[in-house]
């Protein structure tokens, strides 16, 4: 009974979509308040139903009800309660129905916060959000539903896959979600200004929150998904630009350029089309993204020709949203006067430049990622493009920016003299030769890589701290006074250098790891010692453990460090008896010097079980300089002067702005 | 159906990764295995999906391995084995392909977008520059703005 409630809201929820992109776009090109004012509440009651429906779904998981198909295949009475909750969205009905759950949001969110909008484009930014509501809707009723029933129901589950059975990957795709997703609603903005033939700064100040939170939710979900990959997958990699990654990888280099641009439009009242153009581009990309991963066609060409039901129709919402898009974009963009001018060498040139080259690595990843089906398609020849194929195309692009990192916030806006800019980094320079020439003497082989890598870490970190210095004019006020401001900086001042020290951080990591990780591969016994580095590990112990829905094979490690007890681990093999899967369990120590990571393979104790020990360098620091990232978005969402509503709260309050952001 | 088949094979190479590269497969000289752990990164294993043998424990992945030490121990050098696997079983063996007619889009596509774009950057950056000040006059504000105006400096003027 409950799955049929939830069926139904959810039919309800397409009609209610229907309304909420007809009348109000209508009422907006007839001026007509009363038909503008229908946004809201429809786009409220869009929201209530599809979560009802999503609450009716996430029910027959809690309860097991197997006479639900999508159930049936996706869960097990045994499953512990994290992941049937996260079984809702760990199979491809429910993750889409999580995906029009947070559209709606979007678009309640919207219709909750955006009193401030003019009526006009809240109207129509609603429409398009509801739009889209629209066509995914139409997608899960007809191709995807999730409350399809089974009769005679089973007596238990299939059970969810193992990989999937983990702490990680329960919140990974909800991040994701409310990232990519989110990105709809700079998509539904843009849309909306190209219909009211107006971008101000007015428009890049409501625009540039959301597009922030997306992007900070997406960069969480990333991480994640790649400190997943790290520990689940049990062999220690952490990106492996496999196609599903790049999918939710190119709206984050997209979404990266758009915050950067979308900045100038409010600063500077210029670079508008082009800032209206990445919003398409970014949310096409988060469309695309969703067509790989829900077709099939990334397995195979030939398994999506064979099924193609489902790819075809988000291919089609795919090129309607695309192809309206761009050509609306064409029809009205000419409109689009500009009116800050500024010189090449300026803040705004450095932006400029940024989206440059954030274009081409997302051109990099595009091609890379789409070109094989593209070739296998066409002519049959099949090509694989994988992680040697980017880190030697994406790599090098990715570096110029780095270069331009630590320069463009040190250039003021309008017009700059470059040569008083790069003067300004002398400390970042001197840092940087300090730090490669250090890699250079301690290492002791094949030290271009980490040299550079370092070197650019330092260059960045540098330009950072430089400029935070410039900002509170530091030594050339006194100290006191240069605190003063540091306590006072605006949040976004805070957020753009977190942001950049993240990458700073991310680049030592990351250089750390692909070029010092020391690995050793033994068959051990009871008993049996080996040795990697500074450690030494003796195998202590096999066992045979219980748990919920599987059983373990446990090996008891005891590790020294020089000479010393360090630690004990416990690495595990688990087999999952309803799909017959093996996991690996790896078994990390993590120092902020690194990762001592240890995996053990199929044996038995007495011919003796494959134990892989890695000694990985700084790993740590590539998921802290994500996290770092993920602050500075935060912190930059906290600035008041992004919140649009605010100063109108805070007005109406005694004691002035500074009581209210307190208060907030 | 198929797509199951495929997902499980998909994920037959991912779960068992710790046989990935076993210890009775590894040559005894350092520098030869060393070689050889590099090689093998960049060769596809066939029946998994974006997976080097160096990660994968698919059977046809060990045989790869066992295969590509053999002919370094007989001796041949690392671009006559990648020729060797390209022989048997095409291009799409190597993870990074081969720059040829047909993938001259995947080489040459991000510079040639890069080129592209700088083209355009430098067109617009410079026309910016000489841009005349009417060009580029704010837009006058709609009616209902001038409202929105003066209600808020009223707003403003009573809580004065």
């Amino acid at each position: 009974m409950i799955a049929e409630i939830g069926h139904y809201a959810l039919t309800l929820a397409f009609f209610v979509a229907l309304a909420q992109t007809a009348v109000p776009l209508y009422g907006a090109a007839r001026r007509d308040r009363a038909l503008m004012a229908f946004a809201g509440p429809a786009a409220s009651a869009q929201f209530l139903l599809i979560a009802i429906s999503f609450g009716a779904l996430t029910h027959a998981y809690l309860t097991s009800d197997f006479s639900v198909a999508n159930v049936a295949e996706n869960s097990h009475s045994l499953k512990p309660l994290l992941y049937k909750i996260s079984g809702v969205w760990g199979n491809h009905e429910g993750s889409m129905l999580f995906w029009v759950l947070i559209l709606a949001l979007f678009g309640f969110a919207v219709a909750a916060f955006g009193s401030q909008l003019p009526d006009s484009l809240k109207a129509r930014v609603i429409s398009i959000q509801g739009m889209i509501g629209l066509a995914f809707l139409a997608f899960i009723l007809l191709t995807s539903n999730p409350f399809e029933r089974l009769d005679p129901a089973p007596l238990d589950g299939r059970d969810l896959n193992p990989l999937l059975q983990d702490p990680g990957l329960a919140f990974h795709p909800p991040m994701l979600y409310v990232g990519y997703v989110g990105f709809s609603l700079a998509f539904s903005f843009a849309m909306a200004a190209l219909i009211e033939g107006k971008v101000d700064p007015a428009w890049a100040r409501w625009v540039r929150p959301w597009t922030l939170g997306a992007w900070t939710f997406l960069t969480a979900g990333i991480t994640l998904g790649s400190w997943w990959a790290y520990y689940e997958l049990g062999w220690g990699g952490w990106w492996f630009w496999d196609p599903v990654e790049n999918a939710s990888f190119m709206p984050w280099l997209a979404g990266t350029a758009l915050l950067h641009s979308a900045i100038v439009v409010e600063k500077r009242d210029a670079l508008k089309a082009w800032t209206i153009l990445l919003a398409i581009v970014t949310f096409s990309l988060s469309l695309m993204g969703t067509f790989l991963v829900r077709s099939g066609i990334l397995t195979s060409v030939h398994a999506f020709a064979v099924d193609p039901e489902r790819g075809l129709f988000i291919l089609g919402i795919l090129i309607v949203a695309v192809g309206g898009s761009l050509t609306l974009f064409a029809v009205r963009a000419p409109a689009l006067k500009a009116s800050g001018l500024f010189a090449p060498v300026s803040r705004e040139g450095g932006l400029v430049l940024n989206n440059l080259i954030l274009s081409v690595a997302t051109a990099t990843v595009f091609i890379g990622t789409l070109y094989p089906l593209f070739l296998d398609a066409m002519t049959g020849d099949k090509v694989s493009v994988g992680a040697p194929f980017f880190n030697a195309t994406f790599v090098p692009v990715m570096i110029p920016l780095l270069v331009l990192l630590a320069l463009g916030p040190l250039l003021p806006w309008k017009r700059g003299n470059l040569r008083v800019a790069v003067e300004k980094l002398w400390v970042s320079a001197l840092f940087t030769v300090v730090v490669a020439g250090g890699i250079l003497v301690l290492s002791d082989e094949a030290p271009l890589a980490p040299v550079l890598g370092f070197g650019f870490a330092a260059w960045v970190a540098g330009g950072v701290v430089t400029e935070l210095a410039e900002r509170i004019r530091l030594f050339r006020i006194p100290v006191g006074e240069s605190l003063r401001r540091l306590v006072k900086l605006p949040g976004a001042a805070y957020g753009m250098s977190l942001a950049h020290i993240g990458i700073a951080i991310f680049i030592c990591g990351a250089t750390g790891e692909t070029n010092w990780t020391r690995e050793l591969v033994v068959v051990a016994k009871p008993g049996d010692s080996m040795t990697l580095g500074q450690y030494e590990l003796v195998l202590d112990d096999l066992s045979r453990i219980q748990g919920p829905n599987y059983y373990s094979d446990t090996a008891t490690l005891s590790v020294t460090k020089n000479g010393e007890p360090f630690a004990v681990l416990d690495p595990e093999r688990r087999l999952y008896p309803v799909q017959q899967m093996p996991t690996t369990e790896a078994a990390i120590r993590s120092g902020i010097a690194g990762d001592l990571y240890v995996a053990i393979g199929e044996g038995n104790a007495a011919d003796g079980i494959i134990v892989r020990v890695w000694v990985k360098p700084l790993v740590p620091w590539i998921w802290a300089g994500a996290m770092i990232m993920v602050l500075g978005g935060l912190f930059s969402l906290s600035d008041r002067r992004l919140r649009v509503g605010a100063p109108k709260r805070s007005a109406k309050r005694p004691g002035g702005p500074a009581v209210a952001e307190g208060a907030d | 159906m198929i797509r199951h088949s495929i997902l499980g094979l998909v994920l037959i190479c991912l779960t068992l990764p710790v046989l990935a590269v076993e210890p009775a497969e590894m040559l005894k000289d350092p520098a030869l295995e060393a070689r050889a752990r590099e090689l093998s990164k960049e060769v596809r294993c066939l029946v998994c999906q974006n997976q080097s043998i160096d990660d994968s424990n698919a059977g046809l992945a060990k045989d790869l391995r066992v295969l590509l030490r053999e002919r370094l121990v007989a001796g041949d050098s690392d671009a006559e084995i990648k020729e060797f696997l390209v022989e048997r079983y095409g291009d799409f063996v190597l993870l990074k392909p081969p720059v040829k007619a047909s993938t001259y889009v995947l080489w040459y596509g991000p510079l040639a977008v890069g080129v592209l774009g700088a083209i355009g950057v430098a067109v617009f950056l410079l026309r910016r520059r000489g841009g005349k000040a009417e060009d580029v006059a704010p837009a006058p504000l709609s009616d209902e703005e001038q409202r929105r105006i003066a209600a808020l400096l009223d707003e403003q003027d009573r809580k004065a």
